[in-house]
């Protein structure tokens, strides 16, 4: 039987696999999570008893719908389902796979890649301290541990999850001292016009939501540093819309500008990338269904930023595209709805994307004592330092630098590399060109390919 | 049980508190986590970070906690090296900020 391979269990890979299984299939599906539901949807573990309406808010019946689909399709065993594993790597139809038990080797026929995003990081001066995090982070261990990372916390970037996360900690009893965003009032009612245009709903409990944060919003900011010694922050100066300069005290900043389409696995399997202006990064290349190559399909928040909602469609869409090359039947008329429901969500999206920028000047003025690549502790000095020997080349000057090179593989600097280069050399950040990604894509034990057996299953 | 007092740790528990207690051990000394709890949370919920930076002077509680940055790890006393964020605590775990004095040993 053809073996379709879904990497990912979010809101795209729950869809995807949902309709692969209405034509008729049996996929793989291999995703990190110990349940399925990605980041947006995590669950806590089992045992924990916070009601979906308290984890999720106005999005609960969603979350619980996508929950109640995959639990269905893995008891009935409908599906081959592989959770806590991490694909790393992707090399002629097979998949090498890190779980549990050690790698093991997956042979697939076509794959649909839903490895969604993170978020997307600017440094701040001093934000390699313990106790600064990004802003996911802080709504992962309220959603799935119940905790406040910190007793005190600032949130600090930009884009529709920064004034969410403001309000789910608020409710659940944290103490958050500012919510500081760096898009000036006039994108966001630029911006902010587009989305309400899109999705007039969607966009009021937004700003309904934000106007609950009151005072502790601010607009228009520029982040100064985080201060700080061993035990992490103390406070974060930053600089208000008039530009005075400000410090709230703190033990916690979470940082995030928005989204960064997770890629890694989509580059390995061959897609090729396009920048975007819109997002400021590259993004993979697809048809409107998700087509990136032959027998490659990507969905969700790794192809386009268009969030949850947008997700579940393009993960339909993409398994509609797979079986309709595989020749089955699809159903016209809700592939021709979705494709209608994801140009209105584009709308929305490209909305967002002008309301919430992208903060490219606060980068390029980042001092060079600044630390750039959060792993290994390289300054933006020394990045810039490069530039004479690597030239205006994301791939060299990493190479030199190692700004890209340490064990989050350029996921939190590339951007705000590319962007001091871009400065420094006088070129657009598009010109730098895009980093190679190198397998495994998660770091792996040499023992853990001790236990491979060597024909693939 | 030795060690951080509720009050030393990084993180405040805000809901699910209702669960057994699990003893684990990090750094030589007792500690108690939560059933269901991810080894970060239980070892930040008693201690401000879990270990030091090797590219500078400073420490490390991770950082996105999706597995992507590969900031939070430690090591065991016996056993392979773990992700904070995407591990689950077990009763008895016996943790480590820094390698133990035989890494790298040998293939299993």
């Amino acid at each position: 039987m053809t073996r379709i391979l879904v990497v990912g269990a979010g809101p795209a890979g729950i869809r995807a696999t949902e309709t692969l299984v209405a034509g008729g299939l049996c996929p793989t599906v291999v995703d990190e999570g110990s349940r399925a539901g990605g980041q947006i949807y995590r669950r806590p573990p089992e045992g924990f008893t916070r009601p979906p309406g308290t984890l999720y808010g106005s999005e609960a019946g969603k979350a619980r719908r996508l929950h109640d689909v995959f639990d269905g399709f893995v008891r009935d065993r409908e599906i081959e389902y592989h959770p806590e594993c991490s694909v790393l790597g992707l090399h002629d139809g097979v998949a090498q796979v890190l779980g549990p038990t050690g790698v093991i080797s997956l042979r697939y026929d076509r794959l649909i890649i839903a490895t969604g995003a993170t978020d997307r990081l600017a440094p701040v001066p001093g934000w390699q301290m313990a106790g600064v995090y990004s802003l996911g982070a802080t709504q992962i261990a309220l959603k799935a541990q119940g905790v406040a990372l910190g007793r005190r916390m600032v949130l600090a970037g930009s884009g529709p999850l920064l004034t969410l996360v403001a309000a789910q900690l608020i409710d659940a009893g944290a103490e958050v001292a500012a919510v500081l965003d760096t898009a000036p009032w006039r994108a966001q009612v630029r911006g902010g016009a587009r989305m309400a245009l899109a999705r007039p709903l969607f966009t009021l409990r937004g700003l309904r939501m934000r106007a609950r944060l009151g005072r502790l919003y601010k607009a228009g900011v520029t982040l100064v540093s985080i201060e700080g010694e061993g035990t992490g922050p103390q406070a974060i100066n930053w600089r208000d819309a008039r530009g005075r300069v400000q410090r709230t005290a703190c033990d916690t900043v979470a940082l995030g500008w928005h989204l960064r389409a997770e890629t890694a696995l989509a580059d390995l399997a061959g897609a090729s990338f396009e920048w975007s202006d819109t997002w400021a990064q590259w993004l993979p290349e697809t048809d409107e269904a998700g087509r990136a190559a032959d027998g490659l399909y990507l969905a969700g928040d790794g192809i386009s930023l268009l969030g949850a909602d947008g997700a579940e469609i393009s993960g339909r869409l993409a398994a509609c595209a797979c079986l309709a090359d595989l020749e089955y039947q699809i159903d016209m008329g809700a592939y021709a709805r979705d494709l209608r429901g994801a140009r209105r969500l584009r709308g929305f999206a490209k909305g967002v994307a002008d309301a919430f920028p992208w903060p490219a000047d606060m980068i390029r003025a980042l001092p060079d004592a600044a630390i750039l690549c959060r792993c290994e502790g390289v300054t933006a000095g020394e990045l810039r330092a490069t530039l004479p020997l690597s030239g205006p080349e994301a791939n060299r000057a990493k190479s030199l630098s190692r700004v890209g090179m340490g064990r989050c593989q350029g996921r939190y600097c590339q951007l705000a590399g590319a962007e001091v280069m871009a400065a420094a050399t006088g070129v657009r950040a598009a010109q730098m060109g895009r980093l190679r990604v190198q397998p495994p894509a998660r770091p792996v034990p040499l023992a853990a390919f001790a236990t491979r057996s060597d024909s693939p299953d | 049980m030795s060690g951080g007092a509720p009050s030393a740790g990084r993180v405040r528990r805000l809901a699910e508190t209702d669960r057994a207690a699990l003893v684990f051990g990090f750094d030589g000394a007792a500690y108690s986590g939560l059933d269901g709890d991810t080894v970060l949370t239980a070892v930040l919920a008693a201690l401000p970070d879990l270990r030091a930076a090797e590219f500078g002077p400073e420490r490390r509680a991770g950082f996105c906690l999706m597995g992507a940055c590969q900031d939070c790890w430690l090591w065991q006393e016996d056993g392979p090296r773990l992700r904070a964020c995407s591990t689950p605590l077990r009763a008895g775990m016996r943790l480590r900020s820094s390698p133990p004095d035989d890494w790298p040993g040998t293939l299993p």
